[in-house]
């Protein structure tokens, strides 16, 4: 049985903003719940409030806006995994959303919520790090949009405030000469947390010099990390099996890692520096 | 905590109830009598208690019953009951892939999902598809098999 709570239901976007500033701090939004129910039951949360927001018209689609690509905040995983845009400009995301959880699970889930919940493992962060997504949140007062890198804050801690609810994840469409891989290691292939999750996305343009490198790391630290320091030594240089090499050394420095259930700090450092290796090897070499 | 009466309309039956915010569409299909929606883990972990929500396969324990007002949900015994099974149950009552039976309307759920969007799937997609429902007879195999021979039996 979950614990006792009201549970507002508004029908549309403005309706719902109010009723969260009326009820901020105690009211949390709830869409998919995948988190949300669990961790009521759980006991790690217990709000006197929630305000339903799956099926708010306004949050819903993916579109093509003025060069960005735009995820409506009520946008499931399972419809990242089925959208034509998606596949087309930023199939790195893709990728990530099959490995999500489960297909039952999919179905719920929305990508906002999986920022908005802030695990360190979230597998939506890392791709849309390397995207330099951002996040529009919207209030009764208005709305700003924070980058993605500056949105966590820790375990399960962002930058959003209580009156406040994702209602998009804004993502520049990449140019075409930019590559990006998606990567995850588990303890099975499908419906698993990740041990390690991440991304890498290169842009070579012509020359051949990588303009523009990002690097991101999950599961690894307190919350989805850009590995800064491995983006740097890629930028301005070509990939060479020893830039690689030195990036993906450097990528395993930024993390900082605990011991779980499901690896160990060390285990999980060696793999970040295996699989940020493997994957920018694989951005030109595998078609 | 006000009771709120919303709508279902479940294998095609449409049903008016009262229901408090809190209680799951899991809890409100088991109590209308829907039981073979099962409660297995209550975290979205097992499946057992998959449903389709308006043709999407989902855990109806993650789901608020407020949140299913007005929704069409099948269940695995909507789809097929002993006397006329659905191809998918007999598939798997057939290859042997039913043991304890705790998984397999979830399975059924799954497989229907699957089977709705991709007829041809390959063993792969068949597991992936899968693999929110948990089996701890752990008999896998026969119920990959069983899907398979659906598919087969079409193909033929």
């Amino acid at each position: 049985m979950l614990p006792e709570f009201e549970l507002l239901m508004p029908r549309t976007l403005p309706e719902a903003l109010e009723m969260l500033a009326g009820r901020a701090p105690d009211g949390m939004p709830i869409a998919g719940g995948t988190n949300v129910i669990p961790d009521l039951r759980g006991g790690r949360y217990r709000p006197a409030c929630l305000v339903n927001v799956a099926g708010l018209p306004e949050l819903s689609g993916i579109r093509q806006e003025d060069g960005m690509l735009v995820i409506g905040g009520g946008v499931t995983v399972a419809e990242v995994l089925e959208d034509p845009l998606v596949a087309r400009y930023a199939p790195v995301l893709r990728e990530a959303a099959r490995s999500l959880a489960s297909p039952l699970v999919r179905n719920r889930a929305t990508v906002a919520g999986n920022l908005a919940n802030a695990s360190p493992a979230a597998d939506m962060a890392p791709p849309l790090l390397v995207l330099d997504a951002e996040v529009e949140l919207a209030s009764r007062e208005g709305t700003r949009r924070v980058p993605l890198k500056d949105f966590f804050l820790g375990v399960r801690r962002t930058v959003r405030q209580p009156h406040e609810l994702i209602t998009a994840i804004r993502v520049p469409l990449p140019p075409a000469t930019a590559r990006a891989r998606f990567f995850k290691v588990a303890l099975r292939k499908a419906d698993a947390i990740a041990v390690v999750n991440g991304a890498v996305r290169v842009d070579l343009g012509d020359s051949g010099f990588c303009q523009t490198a990002r690097i991101a790391l999950g599961a690894v630290a307190p919350t989805p990390i850009r590995a800064y320091e491995a983006e740097r030594a890629l930028e301005g240089h070509p990939l060479t099996p020893e830039t690689i090499a030195q990036a993906a050394r450097l990528a395993a420095e930024a993390t900082r890692t605990i011991d779980d259930i499901r690896g160990s700090a060390a285990y999980r450092r060696h793999v970040t520096e295996v699989l940020v290796r493997r994957a920018l090897e694989g951005l030109w070499s595998r078609e | 905590m006000q009771p709120k009466l919303i709508t279902l309309t479940i294998n095609g039956r449409t049903h008016q109830v009262a229901l408090k915010p809190n209680v799951t569409l899991l809890h409100a299909l088991r109590d209308l009598g829907y039981t073979d929606v099962k409660n297995g883990c209550e975290k979205g972990d097992c499946g057992a208690c998959a449903v389709l929500l308006n043709g999407r396969a989902v855990n109806s324990c993650l789901v608020l019953a407020w949140q299913a007002d007005g929704a069409e949900i099948t269940t695995a015994a909507g789809l097929g009951t002993v006397d006329r099974p659905h191809p998918i149950q007999e598939a798997l009552a057939d290859s042997g892939g039913v043991q304890c039976g705790f998984c397999i309307p979830g399975i059924v759920v799954s497989a229907k999902a699957l089977l709705d969007r991709n007829p041809n799937p390959t063993e792969e997609e068949i597991r992936e598809a899968i693999s929110g429902n948990l089996c701890r007879c752990t008999g896998y195999t026969l119920i990959v098999e069983g899907i398979r021979r659906i598919i087969e039996s079409k193909n033929q």
